[in-house]
């Protein structure tokens, strides 16, 4: 066991190294300083240099630095279970690590949800201090935006993305593995917030509380952690694109790339550009409260007593939203390829419209930049911007619904087969409607100047990223557990994990639109007395679907050791991923994959199996 | 060298294609972050400019960098055709540039550190475009610094100077992000 966490240990030893030099060499500088600055600077230097250790140690040196400065990189490749705890460079390890990674995070900010509910069953402050209350609130929200942006873009579209477009392996391996061993400092990051003193900014950061001098370091470190998972996302960006552009095997044409396949496509442009942008206000914030510079305070007072012109707090919000509004389409865009992939098997029909789906994702990249305004229009951003930002938030449900529409038609008169990952894309299909009809109340200047920043907003986006996103991914996770893990999971706790999760789901959230309407305030841990009822029964709703969990984790958990063997294609598809076997062999095909039909030609009679719309060429002699 | 079409997609383009694709692409979305930094000075201190930055620095820094450019240029040509006499000369040419220019900016802090510190908007500014761009001028020295000690005794020649090529790209893209920063910081006026 130990020898399998070696890799681990070394890289701790390094950031143990790297963090101590920062930390020395911050001390050095800020003796220059005057008057002597806060802690704030020895801790970002200090982190900069444990980063750096930790990605030193954990393999970048031995696979990778080596070979820049002419030595052999080390090749001695890992089996078994430690490569899961190593630098891995097999996509479908990287895409297990970070699929675990996610699982664990989500459980665990779920754990927090809870507990942020029992702190909300009535108005009164009971379980938590204010610090505590804001602390596990801002730790959920940015846990959870984490998990949801690296579930899909990070897990299935390293398993399964190079799988079906018939490649051996994304185009750049190394930093594939990089851009995983990135992530856990972040966690490691977000999880020591509590020690130094919390953050009580929710995972928006808005200045000028997060640049409150008297603030907590905590959101310094949340700024880091932030930060850090941005240049992830950027990396694994990039990857995908050149991955999707270059690696597709013979015959993977576009007009044959399943749908899946294009949604990873447009969302990795988001990735690649607007998550420079967050980087950038986090850097401001970082800036602003390490070294006093002006980004965002007003007026600043020079030496003399003059008044100087200062910064705009209304530019970090600008800027914030220049990113997380594309961002929730890096959520949501690659959920719709999910749903439209499973709906498609399940129903044994091709993708209705596929070509003015894949349409719809490039406008909705497009219109995605155009948008963030939206999330301002109480921040004092001057009114002449109203209508446009409103006008283009609008135009969003055209694409939006074009892909809606494409579900439908999908399943329209197909004989669906009710597994569980084809129930919880149904389920996605319903919830997401309920998530895009209340955003056009948020999106209208006149509704939302009354539900801003209220549970009006915390139900809608619960709806479209839980009841969108998150119901796709656990629609997905069942669906290729056999493929990751080669064994079935249990269809009846899977089935009763969906019941739960779907009913209770809904019950918690559509409920929480009503303190929302009548104007409760997010974000808060004591409210007025005249809402305490209908936040009892939010709790009670969220507590149930909390336990909806246990099967599921149980589930993943128990099948991955004690379940069927499940066969190469379980579900009889046509995509490449499920023409090899399960899980796949390292170099992910026997013999180079060709395609000869697009993805989803299902109904049509087929004389022979090399009629399949892909194939691996016959197996060789024996086999 | 063969030129044989293949109908079908082979699999994978060559790795060269992915790492020139892949470099574009990391290109771009620095482009992306230059353009938030650049943004930002419009909303912090809009279109204002103090009278007391030195325009002569600006300028003098300016040619500085794109006539470091053209001598990278020569530099890629050089290793391309196997010239290594003058592949060593343009490197260090343009990595001379490049330390000149960050001696520059040094300068510029310097002064700014009296007129407009980081306390003032457009100090905040000043030392926020000025200090990014100076750490990709740094990474580009290094760069350049790392090309040159391989490629010294001829490790680069016709075939494959893709290093060489990438890493005076990158030389470019931080030259053209200053001719941006530059009228921002400096020429922009009420
Ligand atoms: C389909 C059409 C959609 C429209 C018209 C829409 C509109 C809006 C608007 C106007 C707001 C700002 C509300 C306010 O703060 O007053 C908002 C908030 C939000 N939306 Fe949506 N939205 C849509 C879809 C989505 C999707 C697909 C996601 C994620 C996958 C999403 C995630 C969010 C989040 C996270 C927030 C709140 C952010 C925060 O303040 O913490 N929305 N939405
Ligand atoms: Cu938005």
């Amino acid at each position: 066991m130990l020898t399998a966490l070696w890799p681990l240990i070394r890289a701790i030893i390094w950031s143990a190294i790297g963090g101590a030099i920062g930390y020395g060499f911050a001390s050095g500088l800020v003796t220059f300083t005057d008057p002597p600055q806060n802690l704030e600077v020895q801790i970002s230097l200090a982190y900069v240099g444990a980063l750096l250790g930790w990605l030193f140690g954990i393999g970048v040196w031995k696979y990778w630095g080596r070979e820049w400065f002419g030595l052999k990189p080390d090749h001695n490749e890992i089996k078994g279970a430690s490569r899961f705890f190593s630098f891995s460079i097999d996509h479908k390890v990287i895409g297990v690590q970070y699929l675990v990674t996610m699982v664990i995070l989500f459980l665990l900010a779920g754990a927090l949800a809870m507990l942020l509910r029992v702190e909300l069953a009535n108005g009164s402050q009971n379980l938590m201090n204010a610090e505590q209350y804001n602390t596990a609130m801002s730790l959920h929200g940015i846990i959870m935006i984490a998990v949801a942006v690296a579930t899909i873009m990070g897990g299935f579209s390293n398993f399964v993305l190079p799988l079906m477009i018939g490649a051996d392996d994304v185009a750049f391996p190394r930093l594939n593995a990089l851009s995983y061993w990135i992530v856990p400092p972040v966690a490691v990051l977000l999880i020591l917030t509590p020690f130094f003193g919390g953050f009580d900014t929710g995972w928006t950061a808005y200045p000028p509380l997060s640049t409150a001098a008297n603030g907590p370091d905590g959101t310094l470190l949340f700024a880091f952690a932030f930060l850090t998972f941005g240049l992830s996302s950027i990396l694994g960006g990039m990857n995908f694109l050149v991955t999707i552009i270059a690696k597709r095997a013979p015959g993977m044409t576009w007009g044959r790339l399943p749908i899946f396949v294009w949604s990873v496509f447009a969302a990795a442009i988001i990735s690649l550009t607007a998550t420079q942008w967050v980087a950038y206000g986090l850097i401001m914030i970082i800036l602003e409260r390490t070294t006093g510079m002006m980004f965002f305070a007003p007026t600043a007072i020079d030496a003399a007593g003059v008044g100087l012109s200062g910064g705009s707090s209304i530019l970090f919000e600008h800027v914030f939203w220049f990113y997380s509004h594309p961002a929730v389409y890096i959520m949501i865009l690659p959920a719709f390829g999910l749903e439209l992939e499973i709906i498609s098997h399940f129903t044994r029909k091709p993708v209705f419209a596929y070509k003015w789906v894949v349409r719809a994702f490039f406008a909705i990249v497009f219109l995605s930049f155009l948008v963030w305004a939206h999330h301002l229009f109480t921040s004092g951003m001057g009114q002449n911007l109203h209508g446009p930002f409103m006008l283009v938030t609008e135009l969003i449900s055209i694409p939006t619904g074009i892909v809606f529409l494409a579900a439908l038609g999908t399943m329209w008169r197909g004989r669906m087969w009710l597994r569980t990952p084809m129930l919880f894309a149904l389920a996605m299909v319903f919830n997401f409607s309920i998530g895009g009809l209340t955003g056009i109340f948020l999106a209208d200047v006149a509704t939302d100047i009354n539900l801003q920043d209220t549970y009006f907003v915390v139900a809608h986006f619960h709806y479209t990223i839980v009841g969108g996103e998150i119901f796709a991914i656990m629609a997905a996770l069942y669906y290729w557990y056999p493929k990751i893990t080669g064994r079935m999971y249990n269809e009846t706790l899977g089935r009763i994990h969906w019941a739960g999760m779907f009913l209770f789901f809904n019950m918690t959230f559509l409920t929480m639109f009503i303190p929302g309407v009548e104007g409760m305030n997010r974000r808060v841990a004591v409210y007025p007395e005249t809402f305490n009822d209908i936040n009892f029964v939010v709790s009670i709703f969220a507590f149930l679907m909390g336990l909806s969990m246990i099967p599921f984790a149980y589930n993943m958990a128990n099948s991955w050791i004690r379940g069927d063997v499940a066969g190469d294609n379980p579900w009889h598809a046509s995509t490449l991923e499920w023409q090899t076997t399960s899980p796949p062999p390292e170099e992910n095909f026997e013999h180079e994959p060709e395609v000869f039909e697009g993805p989803y030609n299902y109904g049509r009679k087929r004389a022979q199996a090399s009629q399949r719309p892909a194939r691996t060429p016959a197996p060789a002699e024996g086999d | 060298m063969t030129t044989a079409v293949r109908k079908a997609l082979p699999q994978g383009l060559d790795t060269g294609t992915m790492n020139r694709l892949g470099l574009w692409l990391f290109l771009v979305s620095d482009a992306s972050f230059f353009l938030a930094l650049i943004s930002s000075r419009f909303f912090v201190v809009r279109l204002e400019t103090p009278e007391d930055v030195s325009q002569i620095l600006g300028l003098g820094l300016t040619i500085l960098l794109l006539v470091s450019s053209l001598t990278a240029y020569r530099a890629e040509v050089a290793a391309e055709h196997g010239d290594q006499a003058n592949f060593k000369r343009y490197i260090i040419a343009t990595m001379l540039m490049g330390i000149l220019f960050l001696g520059g900016v040094g300068f510029e802090w310097h002064e700014a550190y009296k007129h407009f510190p980081p306390s003032t908007g457009y100090g905040t500014i000043l030392f926020t475009l000025t200090g990014v761009h100076a750490t990709h001028v740094f990474s580009g020295v290094l760069l350049l610094g790392f090309i040159y000690f391989k490629g010294k005794n001829g490790a680069y020649g016709p075939d494959d100077y893709y290093p060489v090529e990438a890493a005076v790209k990158w030389w470019h893209f931080v030259d053209v992000a200053w001719v941006f920063i530059y009228p921002t910081l400096y020429l922009v006026q009420i």
